[in-house]
C-alpha cells in the first residue's frame, strides 16, 4: 500500500504502484471502449452501462483494499471487477453471454461476480448493494475478523431508503465499511440537484454520526488516500465511512442513452474531460520524471493487447448449453 | 410425547440449530430484549447472546439486505418479520437479490437464508395486517416456500429450512401460535417438498396447508357425520417445491378434489395446484375441483364481515358436496 502523496511531490518510491494505477485506469478505459464497440456490433445484448470517465475511483478505492476484503458495487461495474483481479477474457465473455464468463452467460453486464476475488456483484437494483455490504460487515463482526467491506454505488442511491437504512444501521452496529459514493451528478438523465435536497452527498453522513470524506474523483491519487483512511478506520476502529467521490462520466446512462442532449450540454462534457483522470496521472507523472513516453507507449500496447485478446476471447467462447437454462436456480 | 405448542416447537426448532451451528443466527424486530413480538424467541437472547440474536430497527428492506450479505459470506442467518405483511418493504431483497443471486451470478454464490414470521390473517387486524402471502413468494424461482399447519410440522420443516442451502420463505401462522400438539423430544427433521396426508379418505382430497388444515379437519367431520362422506385431508406443508406425486396419488383414490386456502383466489396456491391436476390427473377426475379461498377483497374490520371473508368449514363442506353432486 502506498504512502500518501503530497501535493506538490510524488513519492519516487513509489513509481512502481503510480505506473500500476495508470495501466489499471487505462485498461478500464481500453476494455469499455471495446465493450461500446460490440454493443454497436450486437455483440454485446441488454444494458451497458459504460464506465468511462469514472476509473479513477475503482482503481484509487479498490487498491487501498486488501485480498480479503469484500467489494460490492452496482450495475456500472466493469472496471470495479477488473481492478479486483477479473481477466478481461472472463469479463468480456460475460458481457456477450457466453460460457466462459464469470457467470457463466446468466448474468450479463450488469452481475458480474467473482467469488474467489470476493467480488460480489454487480447489482442492478439502485441502492441494493448497499444493505448487501453490510451484511458482509455484519459478517466480518460477527466472526471477529479485520476484514472490510466496500461499496460503490451512483449518487442517485442515496435519495433510496435502503441508503437511510443501512447507514443507519452501520453506524448503529459500528460496522467496518466503507460507503463510496460515485457521484457523476446524473442519475440517468436527472441533475442530482434535482433530486436531492442536500446536493452535497457526504453532508448526509452526520445524520447517522458517520465519518465522511469528500475527495476529487478524477483524482485517483486523491481517491487512494481518502479510500485508505475510511478503511483503516473500519478495520482498526470498527467504524464506517461515507466517501463522496465527485466524478464524471463521459458516456451516456447506458449504452441505449444519449450522451449529451436534453440534460446535458456537450459543452459540459467537454469541460469535464479536461479533467481526464488517466491525463491527468499520465502528465504528472511524466512531470515528475516517473514516466516517459517510450514507458506509457509500452503500457498502452499491452492494454490494448490484452483487450484485443478479452475480444477475440468472447468471440470464440461457445454460448451455454440449451440445459444451462434449468440450472443454479437452487443449489442442491 | 410431550404436547407443546407451535411457538414452543418453533422455538425449540431455533434454538436446537443454533446450538449445532454457530453460523446460524436471528435477526429482526423485538427477538431479542422483548422476546419475540409473538414470543417466538423467547429465552434465545438469554442463551445466545446479543451477537447472535440481533435486534433491529424497523426497517425491513436492509435488515433483510443484511441477511443476505451475511449469506454471501457464508453465515446462515434467520430473518424474522413481525408479520409478512411488514415484509412487503423488504420484498425487493428477497426477490432481487436472495432469490436470483445463485443464478445470475453461474452457480457462484448460494444464498443459505430464513426468511420467517407470522402471516395471514388474525382477528380483526384490518386490510393491512390481514393478508397471505403464500402466492406471492411461491412465484418466484430461486425461493422455497413452507407453511406448516401443526406443531410437529414446524418444528420439522424450520429445521430442515435452516439447514437448506437455498432462501426459504417461511410462513408460520399468526392464529396457530397458541395450537398444541405432539412433538418428540428426540431429534427429527421433515424434508421440504413433501406433502402429508393429515386423515385418510376414500371419496373427495381436500387439498390445504396452514391455518386451512384445521378448517378441512372440521369439515372432513362434519361430512363423515352428516353425510357419510369420506374426506381426505392433505397437507401441503411446502408450497415450492410443490409435492404433485402425493397429490396425484390422492386424486387417484378419491376422484374429487377441493382445495382451500387462506389467500386471495386470483392467481392463488389453488389455480397452480388446479393447473398440475387438471394435466397430471385429468383422465381421475369425476368433477370439476372446486376452489376455497379468502374472499377476493381487501380484508374487513368488521367481525362479521371478517367471518365472512375467510375459508370455514361450512364453506369447505358446501363445496365437497357440489364435487360430490350432492348439492
Amino acid at each position: 500500500m502506498a504512502q500518501p502523496a503530497t501535493a506538490s511531490h510524488l513519492d519516487a518510491a513509489q513509481a512502481d504502484f503510480y505506473r500500476h494505477l495508470l495501466r489499471q485506469m487505462l485498461l478500464i478505459r481500453r476494455f469499455e471502449e471495446k465493450a461500446g464497440e460490440a454493443y454497436a456490433q450486437g455483440k454485446i445484448g441488454g444494458f451497458c452501462h459504460l464506465y468511462i470517465g469514472q476509473e479513477a475511483v475503482a482503481v484509487g478505492a479498490i487498491a487501498a483494499l486488501r485480498d480479503d476484503d469484500y467489494v460490492f458495487a452496482g450495475y456500472r461495474e466493469h472496471g470495479h471487477a477488473l481492478v479486483r483481479g477479473m481477466s478481461p477474457r472472463v469479463a468480456m465473455a460475460e458481457l456477450f453471454g457466453r460460457s466462459d464468463g464469470c457467470s457463466r452467460g446468466k448474468g450479463g453486464s450488469m452481475h458480474l461476480f467473482d467469488a474467489d476475488r470476493l467480488f460480489l456483484g454487480g447489482h442492478a437494483i439502485v441502492g441494493g448493494s448497499l444493505p448487501l455490504a453490510a451484511g458482509a460487515g455484519f459478517a466480518i463482526r460477527y466472526r471477529d475478523t479485520d476484514q472490510v467491506a466496500i461499496c460503490f454505488f451512483g449518487e442517485a442511491s442515496v435519495n433510496i431508503g435502503a441508503f437511510h437504512e443501512t447507514l443507519n444501521m452501520a453506524a448503529l452496529w459500528e460496522l467496518p465499511v466503507v460507503f463510496l459514493c460515485e457521484n457523476n451528478r446524473y442519475g440517468m438523465g436527472t441533475a442530482l440537484e434535482r433530486a436531492a435536497a442536500v446536493w452535497d452527498v457526504y453532508r448526509r453522513a452526520c445524520s447517522y454520526d458517520m465519518a465522511e470524506e469528500t475527495v476529487d474523483g478524477m483524482d485517483v491519487l486523491a481517491v487512494h488516500e481518502s479510500t485508505r483512511r475510511a478503511v483503516l478506520r473500519a478495520r482498526e476502529d470498527k467504524a464506517p465511512t461515507l466517501i463522496e467521490a465527485r466524478t464524471y462520466r463521459y458516456m451516456g446512462h447506458s449504452m441505449a442513452d444519449p450522451i449529451h442532449g436534453h440534460y446535458r450540454t456537450k459543452e459540459e462534457l467537454e469541460e469535464q474531460k479536461q479533467q481526464d483522470p488517466i491525463e491527468k496521472l499520465r502528465m504528472r507523472l511524466t512531470d515528475e520524471g516517473l514516466l516517459d513516453d517510450s514507458q506509457f507507449e509500452v503500457m498502452a500496447q499491452q492494454v490494448q493487447g490484452e483487450v484485443e485478446d478479452a475480444l477475440a476471447f468472447a468471440d470464440q467462447s461457445p454460448n451455454p448449453e440449451p440445459d444451462e437454462l434449468y440450472t443454479e436456480v437452487y443449489r442442491s | 410425547m410431550p404436547t407443546i405448542t407451535y411457538r414452543d416447537a418453533l422455538n425449540q426448532a431455533l434454538r436446537e440449530e443454533m446450538e449445532r451451528d454457530p453460523d446460524v443466527f436471528l435477526m429482526g424486530e423485538e427477538v431479542g430484549v422483548y422476546q419475540g413480538a409473538y414470543k417466538v424467541s423467547r429465552g434465545l437472547l438469554e442463551r445466545f447472546g446479543e451477537r447472535r440474536v440481533v435486534d433491529t430497527p424497523i426497517a425491513e428492506l436492509s435488515f433483510a439486505g443484511i441477511g443476505v450479505g451475511a449469506a454471501m459470506v457464508g453465515l446462515r442467518p434467520i430473518i424474522e418479520f413481525m408479520t409478512w405483511n411488514f415484509a412487503l418493504l423488504a420484498i425487493d431483497q428477497v426477490v432481487n437479490s436472495a432469490a436470483k443471486m445463485l443464478y445470475m451470478s453461474g452457480g457462484q454464490i448460494p444464498i443459505p437464508i430464513v426468511f420467517r414470521g407470522p402471516g395471514g390473517a388474525a382477528l380483526q387486524l384490518a386490510a393491512q395486517h390481514s393478508q397471505a402471502f403464500e402466492a406471492w413468494y411461491a412465484h418466484v424461482p430461486g425461493l422455497k416456500v413452507v407453511a406448516p399447519a401443526t406443531p410437529y410440522d414446524a418444528k420439522g420443516l424450520l429445521k430442515t429450512a435452516i439447514r437448506d442451502d437455498n432462501p426459504v420463505v417461511f410462513l408460520e401462522g399468526e392464529m396457530l401460535y397458541n395450537i398444541k400438539g405432539e412433538v418428540p423430544e428426540e431429534e427429527y427433521t421433515i424434508p421440504l417438498g413433501e406433502a402429508e396426508v393429515k386423515r385418510e379418505g376414500s371419496d373427495v382430497t381436500v387439498i390445504c396447508h396452514s391455518k386451512t388444515v384445521a378448517v378441512a379437519l372440521k369439515a372432513a367431520q362434519q361430512l363423515e357425520a352428516d353425510f357419510g362422506i369420506s374426506a381426505e385431508i392433505l397437507d401441503l406443508r411446502t408450497i415450492r417445491p410443490l409435492d404433485v406425486p402425493t397429490i396425484v396419488r390422492s386424486l387417484r383414490k378419491t376422484n374429487r378434489c377441493v382445495i382451500v386456502e387462506e389467500g386471495w383466489p386470483f392467481c392463488g396456491i389453488g389455480a397452480q395446484v388446479v393447473d398440475e391436476i387438471q394435466r397430471e390427473a385429468f383422465d381421475h377426475l369425476d368433477a370439476p375441483v372446486l376452489r376455497v379461498t379468502g374472499a377476493d377483497v381487501p380484508m374487513p374490520y368488521n367481525k362479521y364481515l371478517e367471518r365472512a371473508a375467510k375459508p370455514d368449514p361450512a364453506k369447505v363442506v358446501e363445496a365437497v358436496k357440489k364435487v360430490t353432486y350432492l348439492d
